[in-house]
């Protein structure tokens, strides 16, 4: 079934026709492997790489990595084509890009239990992820988010939309300021993960940290990257602080004392510990344990 | 003066003594230190001449360092003047030959030269060898393994060729110079001091001749004989970048970063501890990581050793290595730390690396970073011969330094391309797998079952250890096995130890079939 709770900080590209970086791309931690089959293949290695992102998915030992294939669009042959063997080589996610409304999620869903049925595979395994890279699709981001039950995450595509919004991007990501908050919007309204685009200036390390403690602290899950370099600073943001982790565990430590007391009401220090302290402590902990710096 | 003969015992000692004092033989100088440097000056007209004086014939040994990597102009241009003068047969015993060198395939083929003892042969003329070109094998020495070979005789150097960015007429010669920046650099020389010590006759070639003293030198003039001033003794584009860059490559930064946290974990990341680090990119990459663990520990190492890069002379610079030993510089950062800082010290092969020499730098190494092209499930390790059987690369320091230094990690990605790094055997054992304790690859680290207790180490700080035989398998896994490589029966080179004795042989390979 979709795994909703999993941690996705980093989600990497790995070009779909480059067997070089998809034959190992699990050794370097990051969360999520997206192979590319739509903009890094050109049309005429679209069969090549379906052909060798399939064989690779169904040969490779990825272990516990989650595999995600970003497939071309479904109004063209070829998307249909990608989706097809995807789902057969029983990818974890698919992702959808220039989704720009529901019916486009919906219409993936439907094909996806089509070819799940076909293969046996039980229906609502694969999961489902769509990249909103356009006004409308940012406008629809709401109704998107709970267009299916198979979608794990909505994520920004931000080339295509600054061009779309008749801008560039910067560095500071003033024009990506709504479309970033209706994106997280739409995902925590429904539940599901809120995705950052790629920084695609591999060389400014500088300019990558500011951005990524930029969309930490709106609230982002993770952020897609494009280089095993951009790994470590994502998770090094992500990671809690020693106080924070030792706060957490405190409220954690609280409410286990409760319980024994068989009380309903917890306190720490006095103050009264409520149900989103509890939540931001459970988050710490497991951002601190994925980070190795808690066992 | 009396008799000699009234001298208690004179006969014990009589060839010692050369006669009674006569004072009409005394030499008096009145030549001024100007007159002295145009009338008593060894430079010669010509490399001709040079070579005419030093009395070379057919069949005697000539040797060349290769301080100036792929920018050396001293080889061939040596070698022509020689086939030129039609003196023939010699060994050439050079401290390493390079692409640049391929013109060597010609002299080998006119019989000039007839016998080759080397670190190691890349491009064109390692190709061919490995074609059959030289009836007599190469003899592939360490940089330690020929240091000792030179000092015990074995290895006897008729006339030395020693290519020198400074020198003064007097033979005083350094691998740059203090006086002026006119001529190309390459830093140490370590390596020529061996030839230069021990040749019977020194010839120095130099494009840039520097007021006496030439100090500080790393050859004395009391080690040479003539002196040539050419052109041009190199490219300064190929002799050494401005600085050798980082790695980007992730996978390397990877295995760098590993290769560090397998140092940190080892029990012997103390204040104090010493290193040696290759140039090649992971090799490399390791003192960036582990220049962040040091300030982080406040750890100091008391050593760096080997070939220096301008990497070494940054965490000189800031107070993490206190003192450098170089034997080769890769970069201009390093030679210009060299010819600038007190303790940045030049060294000789011997003293880098000699098994006869108990003190031998390398033996007092904590931790050596080593590169690989093969290594094998017995720790064995290829650092000569490719994939494909030619032979390809050098055996350089690595021998000694896996031998010398507490802990040696050898650092390596699991495949190259199609090509598997950890195999069932090695094409060619250069390092005996008992001096090997760590491989480090991106796909887990191996330690050597003689080291339980540095494996230990190591799984308790985290790191993911496997076994040798596990990464030979995934390797299998993901490129497959390959056909053999097709030898014939020709012996091309012997591979010796660094104490001299045979450690392997390499074959020619078979012309691969066009279709």
């Amino acid at each position: 079934m979709v795994d909703h709770e999993r941690l996705r900080r980093t989600m990497m590209f790995i070009p779909g026709n480059n067997p070089a970086m998809i034959k190992d791309a699990y050794i370097y931690g990051c969360d999520s492997i997206m192979f590319d089959l739509e903009d890094s293949v050109s049309p005429f290695e679209k069969d090549a790489a379906r052909s060798l992102v399939f064989h690779a998915l169904t040969t490779v030992d990825y272990g516990m990595k989650e595999k995600v294939v970003r497939v071309n669009a479904l109004d063209t042959p070829v998307g249909i084509a990608d989706l097809e063997a995807m789902v057969r080589a029983h990818v974890d996610v698919i992702r959808l890009p220039k989704t720009e409304k529901p019916e486009d999620i919906v219409f993936c869903d439907e094909q996806v239990t089509r070819i799940e049925k076909e293969i046996g595979l039980k229906v609502g395994t694969t999961g489902l992820m769509a990249a909103i890279e356009s006004a409308k699709g940012v406008l629809n981001a709401p109704a998107i988010a709970v267009a299916s039950n198979r979608l794990i995450g909505i994520a920004l595509g931000a080339e295509d939309y600054v061009t779309d919004m008749k801008t560039t991007r910067s560095p500071e990501g003033t024009e990506l300021f709504f479309a970033r908050s209706m994106i997280l919007h739409a995902a925590r309204a429904a539940g599901i993960a809120a995705l950052d685009t790629v920084y695609s200036d591999v060389n400014n390390e500088e300019g990558f940290r500011k951005e990524v403690t930029l969309i930490k602290q709106l609230g982002f899950d993770g952020k897609s990257i494009i280089n095993p370099r951009q790994i470590a600073p994502v998770v090094e943001i992500f990671t809690p602080t020693a106080k924070e982790i030792e706060k957490a565990q405190a409220v954690m430590a609280a409410i286990e004392e409760a319980h024994k007391k068989g009380s309903g009401v917890i306190s720490l220090k006095g103050k009264m510990v409520d149900r989103p302290i509890v939540l931001r402590a459970e988050r710490t902990l497991k951002l601190a344990k994925a980070a190795k710096v808690l066992k | 003066m009396e008799s000699l003969k009234r001298i208690p015992h004179i006969e014990e000692f009589k060839d010692e003594l050369h006669g009674i004092f006569d004072e009409s033989r005394v030499n008096k100088s009145y030549l001024t230190r100007a007159e002295q440097e145009t009338k008593r000056s060894k430079v010669v007209p010509s490399l001709e001449e040079a070579i005419r004086l030093s009395g070379l014939k057919d069949g005697m040994t000539i040797s060349f360092h290769h301080h100036f990597r792929n920018g050396d102009y001293v080889v061939n241009m040596v070698m022509d003047t020689i086939a030129r003068m039609g003196i023939k047969h010699l060994t050439l015993a050079a401290s390493s030959l390079i692409d640049i060198h391929k013109p060597l395939i010609g002299h080998i083929r006119n019989g000039v030269v007839s016998r080759i003892e080397t670190s190691g042969i890349r491009g064109g003329l390692g190709e061919a060898i490995s074609h059959g070109l030289m009836e007599t094998p190469v003899i592939f020495r360490s940089h330690g393994g020929r240091a000792a070979a030179i000092e015990s005789g074995e290895l006897k150097i008729d006339v030395a060729f020693l290519g020198a960015p400074s020198c003064d007429v007097f033979g005083n010669a350094n691998g740059y110079s203090r006086d002026n920046d006119k001529g190309v650099t390459c830093g140490s020389i370590g390596y020529a001091k061996m030839d230069a010590q021990y040749a019977d006759k020194v010839v120095i070639i130099t494009d840039n001749i520097v007021p006496y003293p030439n100090v500080p030198f790393g050859i004395p003039e009391n080690d040479v004989d003539y002196i040539v001033k050419v052109d041009a003794i190199g490219d300064s584009q190929g002799i050494m970048s401005g600085a050798t860059r980082y790695t980007k490559n992730p996978k390397e930064l990877m295995i760098a970063e590993t290769a560090s946290e397998v140092i940190e974990a080892s029990g012997l990341f103390k204040e104090g501890f010493s290193i040696q680090m290759g140039s090649g990119g992971a090799s490399l990459a390791v003192a960036r990581f582990l220049r962040e663990k040091m300030l982080r520990e406040n750890i100091r190492a008391s050593f760096a050793l080997g070939g220096i890069t301008g990497q070494i002379v940054e965490l000189f610079q800031e107070g993490l290595v206190k003192k450098i030993l170089d034997v080769q510089s890769f970069d201009l950062d390093a030679a210009n730390s060299l010819k600038n800082n007190r303790m940045h010290q030049q060294i000789s092969a011997s003293y880098y690396a000699s098994p006869n020499n108990v003190g031998s730098a390398c033996n007092q190494l904590d931790f050596v970073i080593l590169s690989a092209l093969e290594v094998d499930v017995a720790f064995n390790v290829n650092v000569l011969v490719g994939s494909d059987g030619v032979i390809r690369g050098a055996i350089g320091g690595h021998q000694d330094t896996a031998a010398g230094a507490a802990i040696s990690i050898i650092t390596c990605p699991l495949t190259r391309g199609r090509i598997a790094t950890v195999v069932d055997k090695v094409n060619c054992k250069v390092t005996p797998g008992s001096t090997v304790d760590v491989v480090v690859t991106d796909q887990g680290v191996a330690v050597n079952p003689s080291r339980p207790e540095l494996r230990q180490r190591l799984i308790d700080a985290g790191i993911h250890v496997v076994d040798i035989q596990e990464l030979r398998h995934k390797a299998e896994r993901i490129v497959g096995h390959p056909l053999p490589i097709q030898y014939t029966d020709q012996i091309v080179g012997i591979v010796t130890y660094r104490d001299g004795s045979v450690i392997d042989l390499v074959r020619g390979v078979k012309e691969m079939d066009e279709d």
